[in-house]
């Protein structure tokens, strides 16, 4: 056990000279946050102000969500994917259909997949309206959550069109969809289209240039590229480091391959950096949205009305033929009372959520339900590094890296 | 954009630019209005509850959006979110409560001053929402006595607004003798709270 | 040279000969087995050489399979190589009586809180492990949940009838024996050949 003064010596702190040594306190950043974080503690040592070392403690919020998954059937395991990151809940049901496919060899439409494009792209908008406004109100500008959480309703909207539900939406199935999207639908995406782009730029306008906001987020929780590759960081992270990593890019899902779009860096690895890269993002998805929209508008004709693959097996039929024919009455039931067995295999799928790689590992034996079901979280993940990211940082620079992480504690602990 | 609203039949209708809150009854004569201390009191209780969201997960997205301007909270009166429990009125717990974290709600309940009431928002936090599994705790009730339950998952902001409503009528009639009653103090006693 | 499956295995094959074994494509991607003493030394020589150069760890978990004997715990590791966006996962399987197992935390430093998450849930002992403790479950559980003998929900839950929800009693979706293993397929007598 090193003395006091080697102690502070090894972290870097600068003792004033003639100084015989002095005690950190222990402050518990405790599970109850001003309720925008979720749930996870620290037990920070602290020497003054300045931040000696940190301890995380994880596991708030633990829901068992693998465990539960061994007994379900796959269509009911998509409201437990919702739950995961919520913020941005129909990336993680895309992201398990996709795999579900995957194990089952179904290939989905062209228009099934620009759809996808759409809804996904209008969760990882919603999460990073979040994630930056909420950077802002973490340093104290609480104007630009309000004007952006309104457009953020807009895609709220977008979403109960198709689904239902605003925030945990089970949207998608295996295959498909469940309905078409309406026009009612597609008039709320127009005006999502026209009115957003002012606002984000109201927003950015707001932070950007900020003399305020910059002294405070450069500088504040960098990590180099090189350890962030070491422990595991993916996503808009990542990306602020320098590594141009995309799973949209890199193995493209869902016909990705279609859109272009270019994918923002940074350099230093800090909150700064994180910001941008998120608003940028940001900006991408828009050109993505447009994209596919216009693609969708182009698909003409009989393939223009298809929302869903043809998988009898998977996916239910209407209910017109349920009453009528007697194999979409078979297949009705035998998908409702779980009776459809899964091939055995395992597969192992990724998506590019909000906050990185999100991945499905799968395996099945050949029953109904997967024998096990792993999620790769990226949240978890990362927050291993927050203790050397704010090593050395006033507390409230610990604050605002950690809001600039968007750590989502659904995710974390699952 | 909005489709014809078909099932808010009892809008208050709208006498004039500014609406004022009720008056309770009372005797009003030259200069004096009389009426009953708990009316009074409960008036201005129920106006200016001050919440402590204790949000844990996606309850607490639909918090923020209902905090936001689309579903405006403030104007029931809960413009200060006060996240001290010391300073605030309501307990909000919006989210799952995993049993590593009871003991924190529990904490957090025992810390807050009188009057103060508890709404479980969610299906998690009334009953485990679907999440019935061995480190899921199965409903705040079973650590902290619950005043108003909100089921949904996530419920509508306008649900949670309407359990914000519910608690304002459960504050406005509260008896000023009730936190002394033998009724009262049974049931903390019954969670082990003095 | 492009990074392709054979030149993965015959690299594989040619530093470690007949031990590591069980190659599969299953879905596209490369599943291999090794030995459990190998493993660090497999995921260095992944790591470090040139031409392989698998510097990323995606994922690290177990998995419990009680009907194999003396194999029951499997490690598995999933990696990926960016620059050449190639992905491979192995397995190492240990017995559940003795499950030890060395740390990764000094290859890839994203390995910490995985291995704690393994050990939380399934019991795997990872010796070196700076931490060891549990992470996801409070501090007295006395249990490894995730493994198969243990049940689902709070057995000392009183508001849930378990019958109603449709579990065990009459109704299950039937295909657990009670030891985790897949209950076999049962052919009704009519459709037999």
């Amino acid at each position: 056990m090193s003395t006091i003064k080697e102690h502070h010596k090894e972290h870097h702190i600068a003792l004033p000279e003639g100084s015989i040594g002095k005690t950190t306190t222990t402050l518990n950043l405790g599970p109850t946050h001003p309720a925008t974080h979720g749930v996870f503690q620290n037990i920070l040592e602290v020497d003054g102000e300045r931040i000696v070392s940190a301890e995380q403690t994880v596991g708030y919020i633990h829901r068992a969500f693998e465990k539960i998954a061994e007994r379900r059937p796959l269509y009911q395991i998509t409201p437990l994917t919702d739950r995961l990151n919520y913020c941005s809940a129909p990336i993680n049901n895309m992201g398990w259909h996709m795999t579900c496919e995957k194990l089952l060899g179904i290939s989905t439409p062209k228009r099934v997949d620009y759809l996808r494009v759409i809804i996904m792209e209008l969760a990882r908008m919603a999460d990073h309206i979040i994630c930056n406004s909420i950077i802002g109100v973490d340093t104290g500008a609480f104007t630009g959550f309000v004007y952006v959480m309104q457009y953020r309703e807009l895609i709220y909207e977008i979403w109960e069109e198709v689904c239902g539900s605003r925030l945990t939406t089970n949207i998608g199935r295996i295959g498909g969809f469940e309905r078409d999207f309406n026009d009612i639908a597609f008039t709320k995406l127009e005006r999502f289209l026209k009115e957003f782009p002012d606002v984000l730029r109201e927003f950015e306008n707001l932070f950007t240039r900020n003399r305020i906001f910059m002294e405070r987020t450069i500088g504040t929780g960098p990590i180099s590229a090189e350890k962030a590759l070491n422990y595991g960081f993916t996503g808009p992270n990542l990306r602020a480091t320098g590594v141009d990593y995309d799973v949209r890019v890199h193995t493209p899902y869902s016909s990705y391959q279609d859109f272009e779009f270019e994918i923002p860096v940074g350099t230093t690895g800090d909150t700064y950096d994180r910001f941008l890269v998120r608003n940028q993002e940001m900006w991408q998805s828009l050109s993505i949205i447009e994209q596919a929209y216009r693609k969708i508008q182009d698909i003409k004709g009989e393939e223009g009305t298809v929302f869903h693959a043809d998988v009898p097996e998977y996916y239910l039929p209407e209910k017109k033929d349920v009453y009528t024919k007697m194999e979409a009455l078979i297949y009705h039931f035998k998908i409702v009372m779980g009776e459809i067995d899964i091939p055995p295999g395992e597969v192992y799928h990724s998506v590019e959520g909000g906050n990185g790689e999100l991945g499905f590992y799968l395996i099945s034996d050949g029953g109904r339900t997967p024998y096990r079901l792993h999620f790769r979280r990226p949240c978890f993940i990362y927050y291993q590094a927050f203790e050397e990211m704010i090593r050395g940082s006033l507390l409230s620079d610990a604050i605002i890296v950690m809001s600039s992480l968007n750590l989502i504690a659904g995710e974390m602990d699952g | 954009m909005a489709r014809p609203v078909s099932y808010n039949v009892n809008e208050k209708p709208l006498e004039s630019d500014i609406s004022i809150a009720e008056l309770p009854e009372g005797y009003q004569g030259e200069g004096f209005f009389a009426m009953k201390l708990s009316d009074v009191v409960g008036l201005a209780r129920k106006n200016s509850i001050w919440p402590l969201p204790f949000a844990t997960s996606c309850c607490g997205i639909e918090f923020m959006a209902t905090m936001a301007a689309h579903y405006d909270m403030a104007r029931f009166g809960s413009e200060r979110m006060a996240f001290s429990p010391r300073q605030c009125d309501l307990l909000m717990v919006m989210g799952t409560i995993a049993k590593k974290m009871a003991p924190v709600v529990r904490q957090v309940y025992l810390q807050m001053a009188e009057p103060r009431w508890v709404m479980a928002v969610g299906a998690c936090a009334c009953s485990g929402g679907i999440f019935d599994s061995y480190s899921v705790l199965q409903g705040i009730d079973q650590v902290v006595p619950v005043d108003v339950y909100v089921p949904g998952c996530p419920p509508r902001p306008e649900a949670i607004i309407d359990g914000v409503m519910r608690v304002q009528d459960l504050v406005g009639k509260e008896d000023v003798r009730r936190r002394n009653t033998e009724h009262y103090k049974k049931l903390l006693n019954s969670y082990g709270i003095q | 040279m492009a990074l392709t499956y054979d030149l993965i295995k015959q690299r594989l094959a040619e530093q470690f000969g007949e031990r590591v074994t069980n190659f599969e494509e299953p879905y596209g991607m490369l599943t291999f087995e090794a030995p459990a003493d190998l493993n660090i030394e497999v995921l260095q020589f992944l790591f470090n050489e040139e031409d392989l150069g698998f510097r990323f760890m995606t994922d690290l978990t177990a998995v419990h399979y009680p009907a194999y004997a003396g194999r029951e715990l499997a490690v598995v590791y999933h990696l990926h190589n960016l620059v050449e966006n190639v992905r491979i996962r192995f397995k190492c399987f240990i017995p559940i009586d003795q499950p030890d197992i060395r740390t990764a935390t000094e290859v890839f430093r994203t390995a910490n809180w995985l291995e704690r998450e393994a050990y939380d849930f399934f019991g795997v002992n990872f010796v070196g492990h700076p931490n060891l403790k549990r992470i996801m479950n409070v501090d007295e559980m006395d249990y490894f949940p995730m493994r198969k003998e243990f049940p689902l929900e709070d057995q000392t839950r009183i508001d849930k009838d378990d019958e109603m929800f449709g579990r065990g009693g009459s109704f299950d979706f039937g295909n657990r024996q009670d030891d985790g293993a897949p209950r076999p397929r049962q052919i009704p007598e009519m459709d037999k050949p």
